[in-house]
């Protein structure tokens, strides 16, 4: 970006942002926003402590557990409905359904079956995030050069080797746009979850700080959930670059 | 002057020795169209076959029925006395759209078949560099497909098929993606390829010219259904210089008989 002919450096939008914060913040305008420097400053004091890092741990826990399941689960079932007419047919409703489906009406069944705890929140995490990798592994087997499928099996592919070296390389793009985007909305998942369930993790944290009033705290741990869900979508995003160079020539 | 012989008729007797691939007798239907119907043919042992014909006449399916890779409803292929069920080590394709593993650099993509099979790393990279050089493409081991030029890629599928030392070589019009220069380079190194290999090869082609061309046998096969109607076997040009077969009387009228038996099959 540039302004008045001079270069601006990356994200100096942000802090512009940021000036503006501040400045409301200042103004004293409404204890709903106090100053960014305060919120930081909390942030600081904040991230040390025992309730935080407990928050963290529990909410990194149900993330990466609904994410892998949500991964490992969601590109088999999507490769076998993109090679298999049958598992399509019998699938694919259902995929749609749950993919527009608001599933935080679903937590409280989850919770009726699962109990309060940790189960429920991986579940959930995992349904937020699952739909849109089966759909787009689905996707990236379904566009695969036939061509590609008669090399492999004349070259004597067995259909493991043809799962492994052609199907999933072949889809990985397709794959790798369907990871980011599930584990984006794994991470509402994971949120929606603890403050539905509200007994553990950020969502006890939350529903402390703004029953509480402190709102300098509940903003400190939003920037931090937001930095974190960010950097997790801009790796992908990276990862996703790095197979571009055949994305395009399949 | 070149000897025309009559197609084979149903009842052909066991194969000859000679005979590398026997097709016999085969049918093959999608749905209610026959795409082919009764068709029987011999390709003999270390020549070059062409399938020639118009484009809906079943060249390629044939290809692919004696490759394995689609079963047909009727007959028998045979490919050293042995009965094809399915894709076997006994023969390696050539696709026309080169299906290069678009993520995998030149050196693995000429390793895939023995990737496949088992073949251990340093050894099937040692067999595949082996091949790059022999098809010309030597430096560019490392170079993935999108870097290279249409030619190339294709190189780089013959290359591949090369390395499995498959006795029979099935290609479905391979050159058809290729500029016209490449193709007539590739013409020439086919014949090479021919002359040196040992190998059957059995070649899809549309173009009347490039099959004359390259072929010890020409199979002219005719549509709906899919039948041989004749097979050529050029003589007198076969042992000539590259430079001198496109120049040959015989080589001119034999594509001359051919486009008169196939004009009236354009549309």
């Amino acid at each position: 970006m540039t302004a008045f002919g001079y270069k601006l450096p990356a994200m100096s939008s942000l802090l512009i942002w940021g000036l503006l914060w501040e400045v409301i913040g200042q103004m004293n305008l409404t204890f709903f926003v106090p100053p960014l420097t305060t919120v930081i400053a909390t942030l600081f004091s904040v991230i040390g402590t025992p309730a935080f890092v407990k928050a963290m741990t529990e909410t990194a826990y149900a993330f990466g557990s609904g994410v892998f399941f949500a991964i490992a689960i969601g590109i088999p079932v999507g490769i076998m409905m993109g090679k298999s007419r049958l598992l399509d047919e019998l699938l694919l409703p259902w995929v749609n359904i749950f993919l527009s489906a608001p599933l935080t009406a679903l937590v409280p069944v989850l919770m009726v079956l699962f109990g309060f705890g940790m189960t429920s929140i991986i579940i959930t995490t995992t349904l937020f995030g699952i739909w849109i990798i089966i759909l787009n592994s689905r996707a990236g087997v379904m566009q695969i050069n036939r061509s590609l499928v008669e090399m492999a099996r004349s070259f004597g592919a067995s259909p493991l080797d043809a799962f492994f070296r052609i199907y999933f390389w072949a889809a990985l793009p397709e794959i790798l746009g369907g990871v980011r985007i599930g584990v984006i909305r794994a991470v509402k998942g994971v949120i929606i979850g603890q403050l539905l369930i509200s007994i553990v993790g950020f969502g006890a944290l939350f529903e402390l700080y703004s029953s509480n009033f402190l709102m300098g705290h509940f903003w400190a741990v939003l920037i931090v959930l937001f930095a974190m869900a960010f950097s997790i979508s801009e790796f992908l995003a990276y990862l996703e670059r790095r197979v571009a160079y055949y994305a395009a020539k399949r | 002057m070149s000897q025309i012989k009559p197609p084979h008729d149903a009842a052909v007797p066991v194969s000859s020795p000679e005979s590398a691939v026997s097709v016999r007798n085969v049918s093959k239907s999608y749905g209610p169209v026959e795409a082919l119907k009764n068709l029987s043919l011999e390709f003999p042992r270390g020549e070059l076959t062409s399938l020639l014909g118009p484009s809906g006449c079943g060249k390629t399916t044939l290809l692919k029925i004696i490759a394995g890779l689609l079963p047909a409803d009727a007959g028998d292929i045979e490919v050293n006395g042995k009965r094809v069920t399915g894709p076997g080590s006994d023969r390696a394709f050539v696709f026309q759209d080169f299906a290069l593993l678009p993520w995998a650099s030149v050196i693995r993509n000429v390793a895939f078949g023995l990737e496949l099979r088992g073949v251990a790393k340093s050894e099937r990279e040692a067999i595949a560099e082996k091949y790059i050089g022999n098809v010309g493409l030597s430096g560019f081991e490392k170079a993935y497909p999108h870097e290279l030029s249409g030619g190339m890629r294709q190189r780089v599928g013959l290359a591949r098929a090369l390395a499995v030392d498959s006795q029979v070589l099935l290609l479905d019009e391979p050159f058809s993606a290729v500029d016209e220069q490449n193709r007539r380079k590739f013409q020439e190194d086919l014949l090479e390829l021919v002359r040196h290999e040992n190998k059957t090869f059995i070649f899809v082609t549309h173009s009347i010219e490039e099959a004359v061309y390259v072929s010890d046998q020409i199979a002219i096969l005719l549509p709906r259904p899919s039948r041989v109607s004749e097979i050529i076997r050029p003589t007198s040009f076969r042992n000539k210089d590259v430079e001198n077969i496109r120049r040959d009387p015989e080589y001119l009228d034999i594509v001359d008989e051919i486009w008169a038996s196939l004009r009236t099959y354009t549309e």
